[in-house]
């Protein structure tokens, strides 16, 4: 059996694909959304001076760094709606619970993303911003957030690229995203080659889209009043010299 | 001089010679430690007052007792007679939301700047009114400009603080403490940490301040601008005040033999 490449161009163009790639994006934004929220609850528990805050927070930590997420994904779908009648209605989709269960998968290791965040910020900081009378609040949201999302975020966008691949795993629990739609169609073709380059090329697409976007977001955490060139140019071509003059 | 870029020159107290900001027998330790050993001190309005001293003496945790940035141990801060911080209604420590709005009367310039790095020096000055005063943006970016216009920086108010000198940065900073119009504003060792030829321009603002009637205490080792500006020089040993003296006296003719060491090595 040889590459059909006109089977491959079918694929790339078919629906199917784009609407399991979107699933796809969609779990792990939204799971981030879910992990980056549970994770910063986590991370100012560890670094409260408060004892069952701290031990709270470990402990969550500690379970879920040891459960796999597949056998988390598992238990939302298959165990939850047994215990919980409330589980067992339509709105209860394996979208929904996708996401939940890779969100507080994923919560533990963005709490520690966020805590050494939160931990290399200077001392200072905090300092001059109660100095102010800032109330406590304010500190965080004005001073300290904005220089931890700074630290956070290259980090974070690994860990978005992780849950876009693990995202695959919700195929146990029947979520149509983009790898379970290849699969499908493998099952039916057996043209394995083919669907899996298409997967391939999709998998490809969002990481770069990805890095785009967060390449765009850190300029804007650059804090510097000039344009600046995306790599230092020190010793610039005599061509260029005039584009790398400060605004 | 625009008497509305002055702050700190609120009503006149009722008793001129009162103080504004006194403590009496403040203490504190740190891991059993004992750093200020019941500290009694005090400046009337108006005044500058220089703290010398050598270093882990304790003149750091006074100004960050002072500034209520932490929990004294024991002892009374008063501002115009009103005690600040300390225990609250009850005998409970006062929430973090009350001390904050106390400690808006205090203004505080640190060693090491602390500027945002995330702002511009205008918006590093405008933040406080902002989200402290609730003052309206625009508002409070013409104050912003107005204050670092008298620190002499209008000309840098869109630079971030990473673009500025050292010099520059604590010049914002004091503009940022200023624009909060303080009743007292305490100076922690702030040329410290600056280049020698940069140490020249922040005394120089500093100076200024003091002309204009501000309430300053500085922790300093500029012994030349305690001399000039100060109204009186304190010494700090180990958690005590060793000697107070108006400058010429503590310098040339110090009481006690702990200052005439310090002086020695200083000179
Ligand atoms: N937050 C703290 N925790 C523990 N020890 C501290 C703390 N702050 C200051 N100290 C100790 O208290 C002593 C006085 O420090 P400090 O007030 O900074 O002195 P100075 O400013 O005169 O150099 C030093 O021995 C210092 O190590
Ligand atoms: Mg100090």
């Amino acid at each position: 059996m040889e590459f059909d490449i006109g089977v491959f161009l079918q694929q790339l163009a078919s629906p199917d694909y784009a609407k399991g790639a979107l699933l796809s994006v969609g779990v792990a934004v939204l799971a981030l959304v879910l992990a980056t929220a549970i994770g910063f609850a986590l991370a100012l528990g560890k670094t409260s001076g408060t004892r069952w805050a701290q031990a709270t927070a470990s402990a969550y930590i500690w379970f879920f760094r040891a459960i796999p997420a597949l056998l988390v994904l598992l238990i939302i779908w298959n165990a939850f709606p047994q215990l919980f009648p409330i589980l067992r209605q339509d709105w209860f989709s394996p979208f929904l619970a996708a996401f939940v269960g890779l969100g507080i998968v994923e919560a533990a290791f963005m709490a520690e993303i966020i805590r050494s965040a939160l931990l290399s910020v200077d001392e200072g900081q905090y300092l001059a911003a109660r100095a102010l009378g800032m109330a406590p609040a304010k500190v965080m949201a004005k001073v300290i957030l904005p220089q931890v999302v700074r630290i956070a975020l290259p980090p974070t966008g690994n860990e978005f690229i992780g849950l876009v691949k693990f995202s695959s795993l919700a195929s146990v629990i029947s979520l149509q995203e983009l790898l379970t739609t290849a699969q499908v169609g493998v099952n039916i073709t057996f043209r394995y080659a083919e669907y899996y380059a298409v997967a391939i090329i999709y998998y490809l697409a969002i990481v770069t889209l990805l890095t785009l976007a967060q390449n765009a977001v850190e300029k804007k955490f650059l804090w510097t009043s000039r344009k600046a060139p995306t790599r230092p140019a020190p010793a610039q071509a005599e061509g260029t010299a005039t584009e790398g003059a400060p605004a | 001089m625009n008497s509305q870029l002055i702050p700190g020159l609120g009503p006149a107290p009722a008793r001129p010679d009162a103080p504004v900001l006194e403590v009496r027998g403040l203490a504190k330790a740190y891991h059993g430690q004992s750093v200020l050993k019941s500290v009694d001190f005090s400046i009337r309005r108006g005044q500058v007052k220089a703290v010398l001293g050598p270093s882990g003496s304790g003149k750091s945790t006074m100004l960050r007792l002072m500034a209520l940035l932490e929990p004294a141990d024991a002892g009374r801060i008063l501002l115009d007679g009103h005690e600040l911080g300390g225990l609250g209604a009850r005998g409970k420590p006062k929430p973090e939301r009350a001390l904050a709005r106390e400690r808006q009367s205090i203004g505080m310039v640190f060693q090491r700047f602390n500027l945002f790095p995330h702002l511009t020096a205008a918006r590093n000055v405008a933040l406080g009114l902002t989200a402290v005063k609730g003052t309206h943006h625009r508002d409070a970016h013409d104050q912003a400009m107005a204050m670092l216009e008298r620190v002499g920086l209008a000309h840098r108010a869109g630079h971030y603080p990473s673009e500025l000198s050292g010099g520059q940065q604590q010049r914002v900073a004091i503009a940022r403490a200023l624009v909060m119009n303080p009743t007292v504003l305490l100076f922690d060792e702030p040329t410290s940490a600056l280049d020698p030829e940069l140490v020249g321009e922040v005394l120089k603002v500093m100076e200024d301040l003091a002309e204009d009637g501000m309430t300053m205490i500085v922790v300093t080792h500029e012994v030349r601008f305690a001399r000039r500006v100060a109204d009186e020089v304190t010494l700090f040993d180990e958690g005590v005040i060793v000697e107070a003296a108006a400058p010429d006296e503590f310098f040339d003719n110090p009481h006690h033999e702990r200052t005439r060491r310090f002086l020695s090595h200083v000179h």
